[in-house]
């Protein structure tokens, strides 16, 4: 019998797992169920986009014409009801769709802070490519912007203002950039760089409100009571996974819709995969979220072959992000977490993981040079966690030796001996450790 | 690094080298693409594993240079290693 496979969630998690069910399915009938009318496109791309480095039409990695021929069907739509006993899914518009097997892979959405005036226009976050969109229009006529949040996105937003001839101003809770992952020395990298672009930064600085005129944006207003006239509102506090259609079909969920190492939720025939899933780790017995791109291919490529009752149960690999913060190109590697507070995100922001901030029981050694800059972070007898800014020719030796967890001890007192011995004992760990394909 | 040192690995990585790619770091931005003056599909070899062999390609570095996620690189080709040395990548 042709097995039917619904997929909801038009991201990498849902392309990646309709990809990988056709692989090892090629009679079953696959359906993509998204709520945006255009094709799949690089999220994380949007942040080239706001700053012009890109057209639009660049960020269609997949021509529509691909899963026209593997067979894969796209119909856009929202989802309504959910019916687990009837394999069943209603969409909006009335239409219905029976399932064998269902994957969740809907993401997260962009939260919010509880002020008055945060639905105003002109109040921006980054989670799609209307956002984008939006935030394009709205900079042709602004003439300045607030940003508010952290990590990544905060820094995407408030990079593509100024790129757009906005004057931006970045309003931080804290007194230094993305303090529970970067150290001071990496955060006033970063910093240095928006002032170089012309971001003016407030440190310390808190919203309590928007304000409003004929419904648009006019100002913020801080809690030490003194505003800001400003066009745009960008916010990046975080993220949150969508919940709603779990809720709708009785799943388990935490801060994330509950999945097993084979992505199964806790109705067998409903997985749940991407940003959207909070993922089960046998080995620690925790679980875990991550925003990341390349996380998503892989939890939708596991989470496909297990709809078809292949593939190994998912071992989560040490979280690997690589971005562009303050024009530095930058890899995030395993645990970096310093340990601090972060208070300028509320929740995990997008290109982010739980695991970067799990304290190892470690400490840190840095090296640093004039644009380039390394920070290692060394558990009893294995790598844990690695920051490579600038060049990147490490980081991928780093990256196996961190993921492959391999032993240090012998090179573990030169590693530890300040930083500059640090990038020569590296180096002879990775000629020892690292096969050449890996280095 | 002399300058004529710098000269030598660029030559030598413009008549060996082939671009290729470290896929986990790609965001499938397009930014590679975008910016071959050849108009090489650079991601989409990227997306399929394979290294830029287009006999197209320049090696000129734009999509090297420009990707702002660091995935791809230069190097040495199976076809020319024996000549420039053990196949170390060229930087």
């Amino acid at each position: 019998m042709t097995r039917r496979y619904v997929i909801v969630g038009n991201g990498p998690a849902g392309v990646a797992a309709a990809e990988a069910i056709r692989r090892h399915d090629t009679a079953g009938e696959i359906r993509i169920v998204g709520g945006e009318d255009t094709g799949f496109y690089s999220r994380p791309g949007l942040a080239y986009l706001l700053t012009g480095a890109i057209p639009e039409e660049s960020l269609f990695s997949r021509p529509a014409s691909d899963h026209d021929l593997a067979g894969i069907h796209r119909t856009v739509g929202t989802v309504r009801e959910i019916d687990p006993q009837r394999h069943r899914i209603v969409l909006f518009d009335g239409q219905a769709m029976s399932y064998d097997r269902l994957l969740l892979a809907v993401g997260a959405r962009a939260v919010r802070p509880a002020v008055p005036g945060i639905d105003l226009d002109g109040v921006v976050t980054l989670d799609n490519l209307d956002d984008a969109r939006r935030i394009l229009r709205l900079a042709r006529r602004a003439k300045r912007a607030c940003v508010v949040g952290g990590g990544i996105t905060a820094i995407e937003l408030a990079e593509g203002l100024a790129a757009n001839g906005v004057e931006t101003h970045y309003l931080m809770r804290g007194d230094r950039y993305w303090g529970s992952v970067l150290d001071p020395y990496e955060s006033a990298l970063v910093e240095g760089r928006l002032a170089e672009e012309g971001i003016r930064i407030h440190r310390g600085v808190e919203l309590a409100g928007v304000i409003g005129r004929k419904g648009r944006v006019a100002a913020v207003e801080t809690r030490d009571g003194s505003t800001l006239a400003c066009d745009i509102l960008a916010v990046a506090i975080g993220t949150q996974p969508r919940l709603e259609l779990a809720h709708l079909a009785g799943l388990q969920t935490g801060r994330g819709i509950w999945a097993d190492a084979t992505f199964q939720t806790t109705d067998r025939d409903i997985f749940a995969a991407g940003d959207a899933a909070e993922v089960l780790d046998p080995e620690t017995g925790k679980r875990g979220i991550d925003s990341l791109w390349s996380a998503a291919l892989d939890h939708g490529r596991a989470a496909g072959e297990q709809m078809c009752g292949v593939g190994r149960p998912y071992r989560r690999p040490a979280p690997f992000n690589v971005t562009r913060i303050g024009g530095v190109t930058t890899t995030l590697i395993g645990a970096v977490g310093t340990g601090a507070r972060d208070v300028d995100l509320v929740t995990l922001g997008r290109g982010d993981s739980n695991a970067w901030r799990e304290h190892a029981d470690a400490f840190a050694v840095v090296s640093d040079g004039e644009a380039n800059h390394l920070r290692l972070v060394l558990g009893p007898d294995r790598l844990v966690g690695a920051v490579v800014m600038g060049d990147q020719a490490l980081s991928r030796p780093l990256q196996h030796l961190i993921r492959e967890r391999v032993d240090i001890r012998w090179a573990r007192d030169r590693l530890s001996r300040g930083p500059i011995e640090v990038r020569k004992a590296l180096q002879a760990l990775i000629e020892r450790t690292v096969p050449l394909g890996a280095a | 690094m002399d300058l004529l040192q710098r000269d030598r690995l660029k030559r030598r990585a413009l008549v060996s080298a082939v671009i290729v790619a470290e896929a986990v770091r790609c965001v499938e931005c397009g930014i590679c693409t975008y910016n071959c003056p050849q108009g090489i599909d650079v991601r989409d070899h990227v997306l399929s594993g394979l290294p830029v062999s287009d006999a197209g390609c320049l090696t000129c570095g734009e999509c090297v240079a420009r990707c702002p996620r660091g995935t791809l690189r230069f190097e040495v080709s199976p076809l020319f290693r024996d000549r420039v040395g053990p196949g170390r990548p060229v930087r």
